[in-house]
């Protein structure tokens, strides 16, 4: 029996002996892929696939609850974020959450979602158990990039037409500031203190780093990988490390990730990936950095420690964005 | 004047003393042929769909979150001449209501003759809708720019994408209109500076007279040669629309037809153009093509460079506007800017068929010394206008 066909086996014997007991710690990767209308779940290890879980149209963002039980995932044509159960590797649950969701973040009792809504120019918060969407904001056009404070009392919204971040109270539903940050910004990530949020600008080619105090842009991050023009940097995907002290952000047509050291705010290494790298993602002890290469569909995985590129998997068409449950 | 004024858009509610007005104008022809409402049904490729005020409305309307959140009002203004004589006292109408930016959709003609009246009048003219040559080079004007592509532009892509297929033996067919000869020496230029080969360049003529068979049948003008590609320069558009698949070698169509190189393709899927598409279609009723693109892009310029610039002078508006500092978002992936010695926006180029994109010019691999943009019409060394 292949190792693959052992996991699977596994897995479900493990669903049928005890249904009730959560699935912990996997390894799985998780990867949505815009095009294939699916979820591609890979083995932590030997990096085969598990499965492939067929969601609602353009699967993109994802994000897990915090027990990692059950993986959320928008699926952007179909206008929902379908439920995955990271035990069954199913879609257990469907909540619609208006027209053209892109990204989103989840409350940390995964009792509400904030999406953003592409044709509404709009913020929205949906209740998860009563599948009403509550409230919608309005965040400028075509909206995208969605972090919420780990206190959950402000959302950051960004606008990639608009060129701004809109800083949203939660309680309120009301938009608090609108800050311009550089050309098309995409998504986000906060330093631990909660003090900078640094906000990656695809068309500038360059991250924002934004005072949360005083919403000012304090600082840009530009990048120059060997080989690339600058036109050729289009960030979007960016993650930090749990000690604040890098910063991962994709290079997009560069076809590189960047390394960024967050206190001196300069670049500190480039490692080749894909075509197009665009979302990011670390595994929990940090060692390895997931890629999702939008025009190569396949994932890089980097270690963290060499600044390596250790391999590159085949996923389905447009990986968008990976999640992993370790 | 038909409709002097009639429509302006005010897209913002009153804000405090502090806000600025951001007034743009919008200038055209009432008569303009190229919006007759037979020509219009035919969607030639690579031609206006409707008038381009449409994609003005779309970027005033998508513009109007930033500029509200900033204490920036934004207004577009119209003003319709009844004929090329009239165009002056309209423009002086939109100067009246504060507009320093126009956009201008005119003839050729029409468009140097009122940029040649109305240099130092501290009005920037965006051209939107002519694609000669003579306008960027002789007739170019310091407050002209250009959002609409260059005929060179166009031919300079077409050029890169024959090249990039080895599809280098190209019969050419050109039409009787001067358009079409304009066409047809920019077309012969780039395939002078890409290495591909004319076999032959042939006259012809929209007609069933059989007294002149040899310049309307499409069989006829495509025999006797080898070749790639058929090029065909028809400003019109009947003639190359209706001599594809009727060529006597199976060869594609290129130019006019076929495969045409345009600023904007509805067909294109990445760069965020699908949003665009969408907020066009919905409120114009109608796919975006080229002509829209440019006059959204236009608003799109002014609004990016007066919100970039704090204090809002005019002036200091326009240097930003025209600097090598600005990104213009195009939504077609690359950074948008104007080309000093010119005045040209420097903008990929889609090479473009009924329903999809074959590529984007610049086509890999054709570099330049700073930007790959540059590589379409005329780079700076090639230019012969002279501010």
């Amino acid at each position: 029996m292949s190792f693959r066909r052992l996991t699977l086996a596994t897995a479900l014997a493990g669903v049928l002996a005890a249904p009730l007991v959560q699935a912990k710690d996997t390894g799985y990767i998780f990867v949505s892929s815009e095009k294939d209308n699916a979820v591609t779940v890979l083995d932590g290890k030997s990096y085969d696939v598990v499965k492939v879980i067929k969601t609602g149209k353009r699967a993109r963002d994802m994000h897990f609850d915090a027990g990692h039980t059950r993986l959320y995932v928008v699926a952007s044509d179909s206008g929902r974020v379908d439920v995955i159960d990271v035990a069954k590797l199913e879609v257990v649950d469907r909540i619609p959450v208006g027209e053209d969701p892109e990204m989103f973040a989840l409350s940390a009792d995964a009792g509400t979602l904030y999406v953003s809504s592409e044709e509404d120019s709009a913020l929205t918060v949906v209740d998860a158990a009563s599948k009403k969407i509550v409230r919608q904001i309005k965040v400028g056009g075509e909206p995208e990039g969605v972090l919420l404070t780990p206190d959950g009392k402000t959302a950051y919204v960004t606008s990639e037409v608009a060129n701004m971040v809109s800083v949203v109270d939660v309680a309120s539903g009301q938009s608090q500031a609108k800050i311009v940050v550089g050309n098309r910004p995409r998504r986000f990530a906060l330093t631990p203190d909660g003090k900078e949020l640094w906000v990656s600008n695809e068309l500038g080619g360059s991250v924002s780093i934004v005072d949360t105090a005083t919403h000012k842009v304090v600082a840009t991050v530009k990048f120059e990988p060997k080989g690339f023009r600058a036109d050729d940097v289009t960030p979007v995907g960016l993650t930090m490390s749990r000690d604040g002290k890098t910063v991962w952000v994709a290079l997009g047509r560069a076809n590189h990730v960047a390394a960024v050291d967050v206190a001196a705010r300069k670049v500190s290494d480039y490692v080749l990936v894909g075509k197009r790298a665009w979302s990011v993602a670390l595994d929990r002890s940090e060692a390895r950095l997931f890629v999702a290469n939008g025009l190569s569909d396949d994932v890089s995985v980097i270690d963290t420690a060499t600044h390596k590129a250790l391999r590159a998997i085949k996923t389905g068409r447009v990986p968008h964005t990976v999640a992993i449950d370790d | 004047m038909k409709r002097t004024l009639l429509l302006s858009l005010a897209l913002l509610a009153a804000l405090p003393a502090m806000a600025r007005e951001l007034n743009i104008g919008y200038l055209d022809l009432a008569d303009d042929p190229r919006y007759d409402a037979t020509r219009l049904e035919r969607r030639f490729q690579g031609q206006p769909w409707g008038r381009p005020l449409a994609g003005a409305e779309v970027a005033v309307e998508e513009s109007s979150f930033a500029a509200e959140a900033l204490g920036l009002t934004l207004k577009l203004e119209t003003a319709e001449a009844d004929d090329a004589d009239g165009l002056g006292a309209a423009l002086d109408g939109l100067l009246a209501h504060g507009a320093r930016f126009v956009l201008v959709d005119l003839p050729a003609p029409a468009l140097a003759q009122l940029a040649a009246a109305t240099r130092g009048r501290g009005v920037t003219l965006i051209n939107v809708g002519a694609s000669a040559d003579a306008l960027r080079g002789a007739q170019c004007q310091p407050h002209l720019l250009h959002t609409a592509a260059s005929e060179s532009m166009l031919a300079d892509a077409l050029g890169q994408y024959l090249v990039s297929r080895k599809w280098r033996k190209v019969l050419a067919l050109v039409g009787p209109l001067p358009a079409d000869r304009e066409r047809m020496d920019a077309f012969a230029r780039s395939a002078k500076r890409y290495g591909l080969k004319i076999v032959a360049e042939r006259p012809f003529k929209l007609s069933n007279d059989p007294r002149e068979r040899d310049l309307g049948n499409i069989g006829l003008l495509t025999a006797g040669e080898d070749y790639d590609a058929v090029y065909i320069a028809d400003s019109d558009g009947e003639f190359a629309r209706d001599a594809q698949f009727r060529t006597v070698l199976p060869r594609p169509v290129v130019g006019s037809a076929g495969l045409v190189a345009d600023i904007w393709q509805w067909g294109w899927e990445r760069n965020g153009a699908p949003q665009l598409n969408n907020r066009f279609r919905k409120s114009a009723k109608r796919e975006m093509s080229g002509a829209d693109w440019a006059a959204w892009v236009a608003v799109k310029g002014v609004v990016e460079a007066s919100l970039r610039v704090a204090d809002g002078d005019d002036a200091a508006v326009l240097r930003y506007l025209r600097g090598g500092e600005i990104i213009i978002d195009g939504f077609k992936g690359a950074r948008l800017s104007f080309r000093a010695w010119d005045g040209q926006l420097r903008q990929p180029v889609f090479l473009g068929y009924g329903n999809g994109v074959a590529a984007s010019a610049p086509v890999d691999g054709f570099l330049h010394p700073t930007n790959t943009l540059d590589t379409l019409g005329a780079d700076e060394r090639d230019s012969t206008c002279k501010f």
